[in-house]
């Protein structure tokens, strides 16, 4: 989750004075770069190399064992190769000894893996899901803008409103789907959306465990807290809203949906970049909810995203493919890259201007 | 004969001589053992504690270190466990769950143990889930049965007698339906409860060596076979046999079905037992049958699950182990910890005894005499891991949508023309 | 002021408003009040399948509560949360602090890369480090530890932090930090003498920020931890969740436990939290 700043870059008026003398200069050229120190091997350790590492494993198969090391033991007339060849039966082998030591248990397979994506129905099915998370979550960014319109207003207890309609975007995702899979039990008497769909005479219905509504059920549950955060981002934008020029317009007779649309929203465009930035990030980090929610199912990874695929393969129960595993997250690294990539560049015009 | 090389952190190798003397009993071993168990549910961890106690009393040089791992979080910290050399002795699970560590060479190959400990012989039932690779990996301590669990009562006031033929099984099941009930529950949100019925269907129809041959990944999803299968089940799926909603239920949600009596049956383990007597069945109202016949001329497989205790292939005591895995495949052993008081569940040791409950009994009986096609482990241990996942989705898409057999099944073949 | 203020309209409209926004609220909120609902209800409500009505046995609130805090791990996860968010906020504020320094302050060359190296790693998807993070936690020794997901999440969260504190720190008036220099003062006593006091507004909004994003972290939790004794209280309620199956009234007294820090760090801290999450809202 990132918020982002579109302040223009305070660049000094004055240039960088000329530097007092050989000492402070010296001390001006080394300072950044032990202040980024300790934060750059962090970050290297845990995010840079970790990425490449990722890409080689994906050209493994690997199920994520490391195996005890045997060599010959003196004598024996074996070769610690002949030891290492043997496998499991090299226990048995009076001939091999354990030498504490482990080998990593991975074959290497070249694009097997991107190959077997291709042709697994499953990635597929995770990825279709990948694109109805993205376009549905947008509907967060007009939400948002309508309950900050809503709530746009200075009377009684108006903070309080606007504090308890935000406050779902601070719940955990993980309480957010245990509340939205009670809120859709299926039973007409159990979940609180089949007994309000019953005064109705509609219902009962099983959102989560119907293959073709369980996706939009946990979409649902993630747009709620994703709208409260796009209020928030709007209901601030519209407090920096240039009066005089609503005055104006009023007074030209635009208002309602046309003021709306040609004075309200181009000045609120900084918090629609950022509201885009967010939502985009949060459907693809839809992980939490689908697995408290369906964990997946139901039937053949119904509900599953690429993240969520990623994870099944590489670390549940049944998986431990973490060639294959490494493989997903690749194709799903390289999708975010092209995102990256375009939000970098806005940045760096940003810069420049 | 054989020795065994280990080696200490300090890089210390010494070569220990087994004599088939020290099999015989466990006399002479000592130094320290290092357990990791995942028997941590509040019975099976008292158990665990009580067998260690009475090993150090009979082998009072050995120190036994215990450490018990919450059962579920067990299932991935067996693989740190495993691989840093932590553990002399772990907790595992026969057939194919083992099939991981026996690849990388991470448990002991314990045949010789088996040989000259005479295992061969008491624990013979189990011994082919026990091998792989033409090596025997562990040895099991414990095993239930599955079956139908049934409410006797309503049984009983519907006029129906506990099934054993596949027409028995249905006119019951109508009945039931016609009375507004479910003829089962069932829960399949986790998958592996579609599984258990899966098994005992394919077993009926098609036995038990033709559904070790399609887990092993031998026959093809869309053999014909396979359908006949699915056909009876879809019987069951369209008379409305089964509860609604079972895919957005756990097995203990679906519990309440059976106790309220919109259901009157449960396909289920033995573990089924206790929490169906603690919500009020009693004795009376509780029965169990065996899963009954489709075709006469085949004879039954069961699924009986088997726990194992096994050695790490880097373990540190071997000696120590070894006789602490005689200890626990000894007939007095496993009539203690099986009895109703402590696991309540089946020995597999062919001499020992079996407590005196109804469900057990008739579990022992059925396993023992009436379960000629062959015990399987259960569907998730016999197939490979990556298949059994997807087969079980399969499994509970079909019980949701049985229309959608042939895509099911389509994927099922890819799978594994993948997998295996 | 858009839309038009409601006190312009007539008395009619104004009240229709004011009755209009406690139920607008309630629509809101329903399936969090639903939750609670459950949560003080008894266990019997639910094995007789009486969800919604009136309690038979009466309201049990205090007993679900209670068990959650005596009978089940609970705590020891909430325990577990505070002490894996504390240290991972104090680190990263701390690094980013410093990193947002060099990066906002000093012209050299690569500094734009740098950052947007920074940048670049806050948007990754958490599956590409996935593996390999977890084989070096592993190999360190600290799998299923809290230590692990600290040092990860301190690393992490950087990315993020640093973007955060340059762009805060680009916008301070630089002439402060020119005429320190012309006096003399050494680079590291700028920072802090001069830059870091200025930035308190930036680190109580990140504290608070980055305080609800680690407590509410699920991914890494289920990644890098598994036992009562390391994991942190979201990936511990699916297995307080586990033991209590199909104990509505328990799961969902877990439930609301669990979200009450970051909900309570929300309502007292409220300023600053919205301040982080805005920051670039407004032109």
């Amino acid at each position: 989750m990132a918020s982002v700043t579109t302040n223009p870059p305070i660049t000094a008026a004055t240039p960088t004075p000329p530097a007092p003398g050989p000492r402070r200069f010296s001390q001006q050229t080394i300072a950044p770069w032990l202040f980024l120190l300790p934060a750059f091997l962090f970050f290297a350790t845990y995010v840079l190399v970790p990425i490449v590492q990722s890409f080689y494993i994906s050209l493994y198969e690997w199920n994520g064992l490391y195996s005890p090391e045997y060599r010959a033991v003196e004598g024996s007339g074996l070769t610690d190769q002949a030891c290492a060849e043997l496998g499991n039966r090299a226990g048995r082998e009076e001939g091999c000894e354990l030498t504490g030591d482990t080998v990593w248990n991975a074959e290497y397979v070249g694009m097997e893996n991107y190959a077997n994506l291709y042709s697994d129905p499953f990635f597929w099915t995770s990825l279709k899901n990948n694109v109805i998370w993205l376009l549905l979550y947008f509907l967060a960014i007009p939400g948002g803008l309508f309950i900050a319109l809503f709530l746009n207003q200075k009377v009684f207890g108006m903070r309080l409103y606007k504090s308890l309609f935000f406050f779902p975007f601070v719940l955990s995702q993980v309480v957010v789907g245990l509340v939205f899979s009670w809120f859709m039990l299926p039973g007409a008497d159990e979940g609180l959306l089949n007994v309000i769909l019953g005064w109705f005479g509609m219902g009962p219905v099983n959102i989560l465990g119907n293959n073709t509504t369980a996706t939009y059920g946990i979409i649902a549950a993630g747009l709620w807290p994703q709208t409260a955060y796009c209020m928030i981002l709007y209901l601030t934008g519209l407090n920096a809203v240039d009066p005089e020029q609503i005055e104006a317009a009023r007074l030209d007779g635009a208002k309602g949906p046309k003021m709306l649309w040609y004075v309200v929203l181009p000045q609120l465009w900084p918090a629609t970049f950022i509201a885009i930035v967010v939502t985009v990030i949060g459907a693809l980090r839809s992980f939490d909810l689908i697995t408290i929610m369906t964990n997946g199912g139901p039937g053949f990874y119904n509900t599953s995203v690429l993240a969520f695929y990623m994870y099944d393969v590489a670390l549940s129960e049944f998986g431990f493919r973490m060639g294959y595993g490494s493989a997903i997250a690749v194709i799903l690294f390289l999708i975010m890259m092209v995102y990256i990539a375009g939000f970098l560049w806005k940045m760096w015009r940003d810069e420049k201007a | 004969m054989r020795s065994i090389f280990k080696t200490s952190a300090a890089a210390l190798a010494a070569a220990t001589m087994l004599s088939g003397a020290a099999y015989a009993d466990g006399h002479g071993v000592s130094g320290p053992l290092r357990i990791f168990s995942d028997m941590s549910n509040p019975a099976p961890r008292a158990v665990m504690e009580g067998m260690v106690e009475r090993f150090t009393e009979a082998n009072p040089g050995v120190e036994v270190e215990l450490v018990i791992t919450d059962r579920e979080a067990w299932k991935t910290q067996i693989r740190n466990v495993l691989q840093s050399g932590t553990a002399d002795i772990v907790n595992w699970y026969a057939g194919n769950r083992m099939a991981p560590y026996v690849e990388a060479g991470l448990f002991m190959d314990i045949s010789d143990l088996w040989e000259e400990g005479g295992l061969t012989e008491t624990l013979a039932s189990t011994q082919g889930s026990m091998t792989m690779d033409d090596g025997i990996w562990g040895v099991p301590y414990t095993y239930y049965q599955w079956g139908v669990y049934y409410r006797e009562d309503i049984f009983a006031e519907l006029g129906l007698e506990a099934p054993t033929t596949w027409e028995e099984e249905l006119s019951n099941c109508q009945a039931i339906v016609d009375s507004g009930r479910s003829c089962y529950t069932i829960g399949t949100q986790f998958l592996w409860t579609a599984g258990g019925w899966f098994d005992y269907l394919n077993m009926r129809t098609n036995g038990y060596d033709f559904h070790m041959e399609l887990t092993a990944g031998e026959v093809p999803w869309t053999d014909d076979r396979v359908r006949a299968t699915f056909e009876n089940w879809q019987t069951l799926i369209d008379m409305g046999a089964f509860i609604d909603d079972h895919q957005s239920y756990s097995w203990q949600e679906a519990l309440p079905f059976m106790v309220n009596g919109e259901a009157t049956a449960y396909l289920m383990g033995n573990f089924a037992v206790a929490p169906l007597r603690e919500a009020g069945l009693s004795d009376d109202q509780l029965g169990f049958y065996q899963f009954p016949q489709i075709d006469a001329s085949i004879e039954p497989g069961e699924d009986a699950p088997t726990d194992t205790f096994h050695i790490a292939a880097n373990a540190e005591n071997v000696e120590a182990a070894e006789a602490f895995l005689l200890f626990v495949a000894s007939a007095e052993n496993q009539t203690l910890i099986n009895n109703g008081d402590n696991l309540g569940q089946l020995p597999v040791n062919s001499e020992a005894g079996v407590d005196d409950d109804e469900f057990l009994n008739a579990g022992f009986d059925m396993l023992s005499n009436n379960a000629g096609g062959g015990i399987a482990q259960f569907f998730d241990r016999d197939a490979p891991a990556e298949m059994a996942q997807v087969a079980m989705q399969g499994f509970q898409q079909f019980m949701v949508d049985p229309s959608t057999l042939d895509q099911v099944l389509q994927i099922l073949e890819g799978a594994r023309q993948r997998i295996y | 002021m858009f839309p038009r203020p409601i006190q312009q309209y007539s008395p009619a409209a104004r009240i229709g408003y004011q009755a209009l926004l406690p139920f607008a609220l309630l629509v809101w909120l329903i399936p969090l009040l639903a939750v609670m609902w459950f949560s003080v209800k008894s266990g019997d409500d639910f094995t007789q399948g009486n969800y919604w009505g009136w309690p038979e046995g009466g309201l049990e609130g205090v007993t679900n509560y209670w068990m959650v805090f005596a009978e089940s791990d609970m705590p020891r996860y909430l325990w577990n949360s505070v002490v894996i968010t504390v240290p991972t906020m104090i680190g990263a504020v701390a690094l980013s602090c410093m990193t947002g320094f060099a990066l906002g302050v000093y012209r050299f060359k690569g500094n734009l890369l740098i950052f947007f190296m920074f940048v670049a790693g806050n948007f990754v998807p958490f599956q590409i480090l996935m593996v390999p993070v977890r084989d070096l936690t592993d190999q360190m020794g600290l799998y299923d530890t809290r230590m692990g997901l600290i040092l990860f999440h301190i690393a992490f969260q950087t990315g993020f932090c640093t973007l955060f504190m340059r762009n805060f720190i680009r916008a301070l008036p630089r002439e402060l930090i020119e005429a320190a220099r012309v006096e003399g003062v050494s680079e590291y006593r700028i920072f802090w003498y001069v830059v870091l006091p200025l930035m308190r507004p930036a680190i109580a909004a990140l504290c608070v920020l980055i305080f609800t994003f680690i407590w509410n972290d699920f991914f890494w939790a289920v990644v890098l931890t598994q036992s009562p004794e390391s994991q942190p209280v979201t990936a511990g309620i699916t297995a307080f969740n586990a033991q209590f199956r199909a104990m509505y009234h328990l799961m969902s007294a877990g439930s609301i436990v669990a979200a009450i820090p970051p909900v309570a760090m929300f309502f007292l801290m409220q300023k600053h939290f919205i301040a982080g999450l805005t920051l670039g809202a407004v032109k």
